[in-house]
């Protein structure tokens, strides 16, 4: 295995407050992520708001430098490069992001900005080469491009305007995609389009993803692995499948058995019986112990170490702890 | 069935834009019935948010409501001066909005919110008796008794949505409106926050009107839906029956686009994008994108007809029999 993009133990501390406060807010905890060269793939980073997700997401594409820990392209770290390597980075990793509208300029037509792409990295010599790139990208996202060239955003749907920008990342013919988001903000009838749009950008053109949601249903739907986030810290990572369906971290489970399934046949049968303070935490312990229904005395002193139940999944929780330890980095390996 | 509370008859809303006149609610009939959840589901731009303000006479210029009747017991809401409204607003028909989203105050304790609700109601309350009531809602709704004090920057966003809750039920009505209540939350929260929903209209004995576009949290939580498209009912029925069989081929297609937990990577889009208020199609707002769309549905609007006992479905290709 080659690894192509490799996420380290990597920590991010924020500082929050004024300049004079010394209050940190440790947005991310020694996570890992690592995807292969040869064999593409679909990543899902679950988590509920606060969960750390988007802090992974905007150090994967260097936008924050890690607190801690490393985060590595084709083997350099990206706070290392030379400009040609970061080249290559900018180019070859690509992002959608969750607002489709805030992402163009309102005064520019939408073909602005996948002319600018063509020509910040020289894709093609000729206008009609450049004509003939947008319109194939445009159609492998399912859009004709005589009625989508010459609009301004806003004269396009939610929906249309979050798959030009798949188009775009796809002009640039990227290996890693990292979509934050890109569905939270579109109608349900046109989320399928666009999520079908993201699968055949792996299935047709080997491009790996990294899925950041807050809607495991999705998740489970697009990936192969999956790493739940609960305030920064791994709660749960390994085999999307083997987590959804048959989830071991408490709060995987709380979370799993949230989702509002589309049947009325199936509804949740109790009220929950867990804290109503959302943001509880902190402390020395396990993030989630004022919250779960499991908890014991060693939750609240000690934060839990990564425990390897299955060949590919870990959890971050004493109730496996007569499974061996593993280090993220091990086990992010495993399911790459 | 039981007795009807609100009765929504031929309801129409415009909105007068420098680009023309929007219809966002084209001729809209249905009835609520006492203690019932009923669903209201739409993408959005399909008109449900201003049902919503439509019912409560919210609808501000260069909106306006154009014909149509909103009965709420024996009043025509629509008929109503605006001070008999405001009256009516809270302790007869109330709304939850969003609040996660500017609902609330944020230079003003919960308490004095909510304190201002009641008062505007009741202008001889003392304010024993509201601290009393405070109190109360604030057991009802499951929020610690030092919330009252707070203010809304200090509360999580679940916190927020009950506060909100609390305010809509406060001079309990015979209809509470949720709009959104939980689209800004996260699932745990979303959770708990219809719970506290249900809970609460359990207890007043109310009727809830549940707006969203979350086809998981309506099949979780409603008796009946309405299906909106493009500012006209499309289909409404009994959450069971609709989700087995829908008869629309819009809340056909929507159904079968929901992902789900037991098949992976089959995704089945609408295809076709949301018709526009502004230039609806004629005939069928929802021809251009279905599959099933004959020469006449081009031409002829079809009107909500009642197909089967309680299931109302506006399509033409739907007869009595089947679909």
């Amino acid at each position: 295995m080659t690894a192509l993009l490799e996420v380290r133990g990597a920590s991010k501390v924020f500082n929050v407050g004024g300049f004079v406060s010394k209050k940190k807010l440790i947005a991310l905890e020694n996570a890992s992520l690592t995807i292969d060269e040869d064999r593409p793939s679909i990543t899902a980073i679950a988590g509920e708001s606060g969960s750390g997700k988007t802090t992974l997401a905007r150090l994967v594409l260097g936008i924050i430098q890690p607190s801690a820990g490393q985060v590595l392209y084709r083997g350099k770290d990206l706070a290392t490069m030379s400009r040609e390597e970061r080249r290559t980075f900018r180019r070859e990793v690509q992002a959608i992001f969750q607002d489709p509208f805030e992402v163009y300029n309102p005064f520019y037509r939408v073909e602005h900005s996948l002319l600018l792409s063509i020509e910040k990295f020289k894709l093609a010599r000729t206008n009609a080469e450049r004509d003939r790139l947008i319109a194939q990208a445009l159609e492998t996202v399912g859009l004709r491009p005589e009625e989508t060239l010459g609009r301004y955003p806003h004269q396009l749907s939610g929906g249309q305007r979050q798959r030009v920008m798949v188009a775009r990342a796809l002009l640039l013919k990227p290996k890693i995609i990292v979509a934050d988001e890109p569905v939270s903000m579109v109608d349900a009838s046109l989320r399928a389009t666009i999520l079908e749009s993201l699968l055949k950008l792996y299935t047709d053109f080997g491009i790996s993803l990294i899925y950041i949601t807050h809607d495991l249903t999705t998740a489970y739907q697009l990936s192969g692995s999956i790493m739940m986030l609960y305030q920064g810290m791994v709660a749960e990572v390994g085999d999307c499948e083997r987590i959804i369906k048959a989830p071991q971290h408490p709060y995987t489970r709380l979370l799993v058995g949230s989702i509002p399934l589309p049947n009325p046949k199936i509804r949740h049968k109790e009220a929950l019986r867990i804290s109503l303070d959302e943001m509880t935490g902190g402390g020395s312990g396990c993030r989630f112990a004022d919250r779960c229904p499991n908890v014991t005395a060693i939750c609240r002193t000690a934060v839990p170490p990564l425990y390897r139940t299955e060949e590919r999944r870990a959890v971050a929780c004493y109730l496996y702890k007569e499974y061996p330890e593993v280090t993220s980095e091990t086990i992010s390996k495993s399911y790459a | 069935m039981s007795s009807e509370v609100l009765r929504v008859r031929g309801l129409n809303v415009r909105y007068y834009t420098t680009r023309g006149a929007v219809h966002a609610v084209d001729d809209v009939s249905f009835s609520l019935y006492q203690g019932e959840k009923l669903g209201l589901v739409g993408e959005s731009g399909s008109g449900k948010s201003t049902i919503v303000l439509a019912l409560m006479r919210l609808i501000r210029p260069p909106g306006k409501i154009e014909g149509g009747e909103v009965r709420l017991g024996d009043t025509d809401l629509v008929k109503l001066s605006e001070e008999q409204m405001r009256l009516a607003r809270f302790s007869r028909i109330s709304l939850v909005p969003q609040g996660a989203m500017n609902s609330l105050n944020p230079v003003m304790k919960v308490k004095y919110q909510i304190a201002d609700a009641i008062r505007a109601h009741d202008g001889r309350i003392s304010n024993r008796e509201i601290d009393a009531r405070i109190v109360e809602l604030m057991d009802l709704v499951g929020l610690r008794r030092e919330v009252p004090n707070m203010y809304p920057h200090e509360l999580s966003g679940g916190m927020k949505q009950r506060v909100c809750i609390a305010m809509g039920i406060c001079m309990s009505p015979e209809v509470i409106l949720a709009d959104e209540p939980t689209s800004a939350l996260d699932v745990v929260v979303q959770r708990q926050v219809m719970d506290t929903l249900a809970d609460v209209q359990a207890r007043l004995g109310a009727a809830v009107i549940l707006v969203g576009h979350d086809m998981g949290v309506m099949a979780q939580f409603v008796d009946r839906i309405a299906v909106m498209y493009a500012g006209r009912l499309m289909e409404v029925g009994p959450i069971v029956e609709v989700f087995e069989e829908p008869l629309h081929p819009y809340t056909q297609l929507l159904i079968a686009t929901l992902p789900s937990l037991e098949e992976r990577r089959a995704f089945k889009g609408i295809p076709g994008i949301p018709a526009s208020l502004l230039r609806p199609p004629p005939g069928c707002t929802f021809h251009p994108r279905c599959p099933f769309a004959q020469p006449r549905c081009q031409v002829d609007v079809p009107a909500s007809r009642e197909v089967r006992p309680g299931r109302w479905v506006a399509c033409h290709i739907v007869d009595g029999g089947s679909s």
